[in-house]
């Protein structure tokens, strides 16, 4: 057969693109369970570290089912929906209306008191941010903060996944006067005008710092009525 | 067949050092800049560039006489872009922090030049040992010169190595600081660049003649 005859030519990239697609099909099948369970365990040390528990790939599972006591999804009224609260992708929750999103809660139990724990997504300058809130039982002050990011420019936006930038959040208030005002972002020496808490932005990562700030208020806002109902049932 | 004659011998190391792919061919630049703010991540990258060049150099070796001339390009990447899909879903079971620092840069291994560079120019002619000892020796060449610069980025710009600290605390105490510019992708190109002064004073013959 002629070996550069257009024939030959389709032919041996046929064999070769059925010869890949099933190796790689094949690896990626046997390699998933492995994968999942990396995901994860990630997950589960996001989590705990805006408790300030800081884990290891290895105690992650274990520290979790210690301290995480219950989980749940709620909607925009703060009323409890089916579910499982792990399993939902904040990513695509986000890109619904308000009032059809999944909002899952996390219940924990550290030093003796409650903490609940809000994931929160967004964007920033190159590519999505994301993170979880820690709230105290009184549904206002942040216990901890915990940020991380896909490709944010190191040095500069990639600093919000710095515990120095995460610690700021420690014990601001998400209501003011009882009302949602949110954690603003702002530029070292200015203040938000509506009068809510703020952290100072990261100098140089402008965009990224205001893509945490949007991504609070948006994310929050949802939690706004569960986190009322905690504060009135205190 | 001796495995290592004096032929061999000379395909698998002079890609470490007269003829290494990064410094004296000036090829995967753009990796070398990626990942070498920290140690660990250019390890790991340079064992994986060295892992697919050594395996689709075989492959194509292999297959080598098969191949229709008009498509060989688009054989070399598929191999290429099959071996690297492999080696990061591998990362990403197996360890999956690194996988999360280099993320984009292993899928880009694909586009890096010292690949097609070695597979059109190297096993599309030769049989497969010496095309597997030239893929092994390119990937080491690679990974010197990758730890050199990480090396030097992560204990000038983060005071640490492997994630241990190198730079004594009293040090910090009296006054030293990390140098933040370190961490930026510049740095890497002026680092490789001294990388190549130094090399190409030590090597004369490297040098080219002043008319």
């Amino acid at each position: 057969m002629n070996k550069q005859g257009n024939l030959y030519t389709i032919l041996y990239i046929a064999a070769i693109v059925c010869v890949v697609g099933a190796a790689l099909a094949w690896v990626s099948l046997s390699l998933k369970p492995k994968q999942q369970e990396n995901i994860e365990i990630d997950k589960m040390q996001q989590m705990l570290s805006s408790l300030h528990i800081t884990s290891e790939k290895e105690n992650a599972k274990e520290l979790y089912a210690k301290y995480i006591v219950d989980s749940y999804i709620v909607n925009l009224n703060g009323e409890k929906q089916e579910g499982n609260a792990f399993d939902v992708d904040i990513a695509a929750e986000i890109k619904k209306e308000p009032a059809e999103r999944l909002l899952p809660v996390f219940v924990c139990h550290v030093d003796q008191s409650t903490k609940y724990i809000l994931p929160v997504y967004g964007a920033g300058l190159w590519g999505p941010i994301w993170g979880y809130i820690s709230v105290n039982e009184d549904g206002n002050t942040v216990y901890g903060a915990y940020f991380s990011h896909q490709g944010e420019t190191p040095g500069l936006g990639a600093e919000i996944a710095t515990p120095h930038f995460s610690q700021q959040f420690n014990d601001k208030h998400l209501f003011v006067n009882g009302e949602f005002k949110s954690i603003a972002v702002e530029k070292k020496g200015q203040k938000p005008a509506d009068g809510a808490e703020y952290v100072d932005a990261i100098s140089g990562g402008t965009i990224t710092s205001k893509g945490v700030q949007s991504m609070l208020k948006s994310c929050l806002e949802c939690y706004s009525t569960f986190l009322t109902n905690l504060q009135t049932t205190k | 067949m001796a495995l290592l004659n004096n032929k061999n011998k000379s395909v698998l190391f002079n890609p470490l050092s007269k003829n290494n792919p990064v410094i004296v061919q000036v090829l995967g630049i753009c990796s070398a800049l990626a990942v070498t703010a920290k140690l660990e991540p250019a390890l790991v990258m340079g064992v994986s560039v060295t892992a697919v060049l050594a395996f689709a150099n075989v492959i194509i070796s292999l297959i080598r006489k098969t191949i229709p001339n008009s498509v060989r390009i688009i054989v070399q990447l598929v191999v290429v872009a099959a071996l690297v899909i492999i080696v990061d879903q591998i990362l990403k079971a197996y360890n999956y922090e690194v996988s999360k620092q280099l993320s984009v840069f292993i899928g880009l291994i694909i586009t890096n030049c010292i690949l097609m560079g070695r597979l059109e120019a190297f096993a599309l002619g030769n049989k497969p040992w010496p095309s597997f000892l030239d893929g092994i020796g390119n990937g080491l060449g690679y990974t010197i010169i990758l730890a050199i610069v990480a090396t030097v980025r992560e204990i000038l710009g983060s005071g640490t190595l492997l994630g241990f600290k190198v730079i004594p605390q009293a040090l910090y105490d009296a006054g030293y600081e990390n140098n933040g510019l370190m961490i930026l992708p510049p740095m890497a190109l002026i680092t490789v660049a001294c990388i190549i002064w130094v090399h190409r004073s030590r090597n004369k013959d490297l040098q080219e003649k002043n008319n």
